[in-house]
């Protein structure tokens, strides 16, 4: 399988099933160096281009990478990298990097391993739905794999040596993805956001670092590496996140009680533009494919199932917008296309969904 | 309201972070904060520059030669800049600076988590160190001398295998 072929497949990190309506995805990120090399950032172009020679067919045959992608920054072109991007297989940091950096990845993008991003090694493990635990015995279980073909930097004081201090230790980020349209309509969400930030825990929108929180999607993470055991972390912050959903549940339970109006209001809108609608901004779209989630989940919406939606929230992203079109397209024309897109997906969600209603009567 | 750093200008550049549980704020002048590489457009830290406002009091007059990584050359100043160390080695040469830095971005300043299959043993070792010393401070407070000899031997061997590792 190429790297094209991953392309041109819808993400598989976004199909949810029927138990994750709140917590989309749970994620593990682990940070490793080398202890022979400079961290990427200091070592110049020349020495990062040895250690992606030396990492790269390393990794290729590392079993829990298996069956993998390689390819190096260098061999994306900007609409590969914007993709890769959307999907959390790559950062913006990493998209900005060219020859010297690359990408490991399972071809089921659930596993995946950046090389000379921040530090050397950025390994990463992407489960659908709750399961921070799972994702930490698979990142746990990869890293060792790593571990036996490479010589890390570590400290028995300070543990894993990170080119940043602030991932010193475990060089762990464990975060969840969470969907929050209850608890931010009943505008709830801020004085939880406080108190995370209260107990070492940070909130980030949907494409991490220095992002807002566009379609009432929030990444919740641990911030403190040093001190805490893994399991610890992680522990404490599934904990934590079941609380928020429970939060969010009782959220929409309110919103039906007290403000059902409103809220049936707020849902057909957005659908009724999402239909309608001849163009659609990126944020746009999100934020009111975002209201029509919260609808469906509710019952409010019946002509469409999630998983329309959730496809449509990944298909109107610039990337994949542009990858289905197969041509880089001005704004104006994706507001358009994109416009096109939702109108004809959310028309073939009405369809399928009429005949599944059918074939239950 | 006046910058913090240079304490002339009027601070425009307000920065908050939580950093274990209390709020940290920071105000700056627009030089300050560009002269502290500080980056608007990124991701911004005030863990990164704690470091680089600390010094600005301390060491003005800057006589002595400026310390710098032997293995990556990294300077204390390209660090203070970057708020990123150049290789592992930098951990040892800027020990100095790291317990400030650590309290303030994490909950202790010592690794408890995931350790290295091939460290594991120079990690146990690194223990076993720190238990015989406590051993060899009672065995000498008791005046138990045989016991002491008894335990520098396992501290002379403990160092050995250490280095050798």
């Amino acid at each position: 399988m190429s790297i094209d072929t991953l392309l041109n497949n819808t993400g598989a990190w976004m199909s949810s099933s029927d138990r994750d309506q709140i917590v989309i995805t749970s994620r593990i990120r682990l940070a490793r160096n080398l202890k022979e090399y400079a961290f990427p950032g200091w070592g110049g172009q020349e020495e990062r281009v040895r250690i992606w020679l030396n990492l790269r067919p390393r990794l290729a045959r590392v079993p829990l990478l298996q069956p993998e992608i390689d390819v190096g920054m260098d061999e994306l072109d900007e609409l590969d990298k914007q993709i890769l991007l959307e999907r959390h297989l790559i950062s913006r940091e990493q998209a900005e990097k060219g020859k010297g950096s690359g990408l490991i990845i399972r071809s089921d993008e659930a596993v995946s391993v950046m090389v000379n991003e921040e530090d050397h090694l950025r390994i990463q493990v992407l489960a659908s739905g709750m399961d921070l635990r799972g994702a930490w015995a698979l990142a746990d279980e990869l890293d060792s794999q790593i571990e036996a073909v490479t010589e890390y930097a570590f400290s028995p004081d300070l543990g894993y040596l990170t080119s940043c201090p602030t991932n010193v230790g475990t060089g762990m980020r464990a975060s969840v993805m969470m969907h929050l349209p209850g608890l931010v309509l009943m505008e709830e969400i801020n004085p939880i956001i406080k108190g995370l930030g209260k107990i070492g825990l940070t909130v980030r929108g949907l494409w991490g670092e220095g992002t807002e929180a566009t379609g009432n999607m929030f990444q919740v993470s641990n911030q403190m590496t040093l001190g805490e055991k893994e399991a610890e972390i992680v522990g404490n912050i599934e904990q934590i996140a079941q609380e928020i959903v429970e939060h969010e549940k009782n959220a929409r339970l309110r919103l039906l009680e007290k403000k059902e109006l409103y809220l049936h209001d707020h849902v057909g809108r957005a659908y009724g533009i999402l239909t309608h609608a001849h163009l659609l901004s990126t944020k746009e779209a999100l934020d009111l494919l975002s209201d029509l989630r919260l609808g469906v989940d509710m019952g409010i919406v019946s002509a469409v199932d999630r998983k329309t939606v959730d496809e449509l929230l990944m298909l109107t992203q610039p990337g994949h917008l542009q990858k289905m079109e197969g041509r880089i397209l001005k704004p104006k024309d994706r507001d358009r296309i994109r416009a096109k897109r939702v109108r004809e997906g959310l028309s073939r969600g009405e369809k399928k969904q009429r005949k599944h209603g059918k074939s239950h009567e | 309201m006046l910058c913090e750093m240079c304490k002339t200008q009027e601070a425009t550049v307000h920065l908050t972070q939580v950093v274990d549980g209390s709020i940290k704020k920071l105000h700056l002048c627009e030089a300050c904060s560009q002269k502290h590489g500080f980056d608007l457009q990124g991701p911004i830290s005030i863990t990164d520059i704690l470091l680089g406002m600390g010094s600005q009091r301390e060491d003005k007059p800057a006589a002595t030669p400026e310390r710098s990584c032997p293995r990556c050359h990294m300077r204390r100043t390209d660090f203070k800049k970057t708020g990123r160390f150049g290789c592992a080695a930098c951990y040892e040469t800027f020990a100095d600076d790291l317990p400030a830095l650590l309290r303030a971005m994490h909950r202790t300043d010592r690794h408890i988590g995931k350790v290295p299959a091939r460290e594991a043993a120079r990690v146990n070792a690194t223990l076993e160190l720190t238990r015989l010393q406590d051993a060899l401070e009672k065995a000498i407070g008791e005046e138990n001398y045989e016991e002491a000899a008894s335990i520098r031997d396992r501290i002379t061997m403990c160092r050995e295998q250490l280095k050798a590792s």
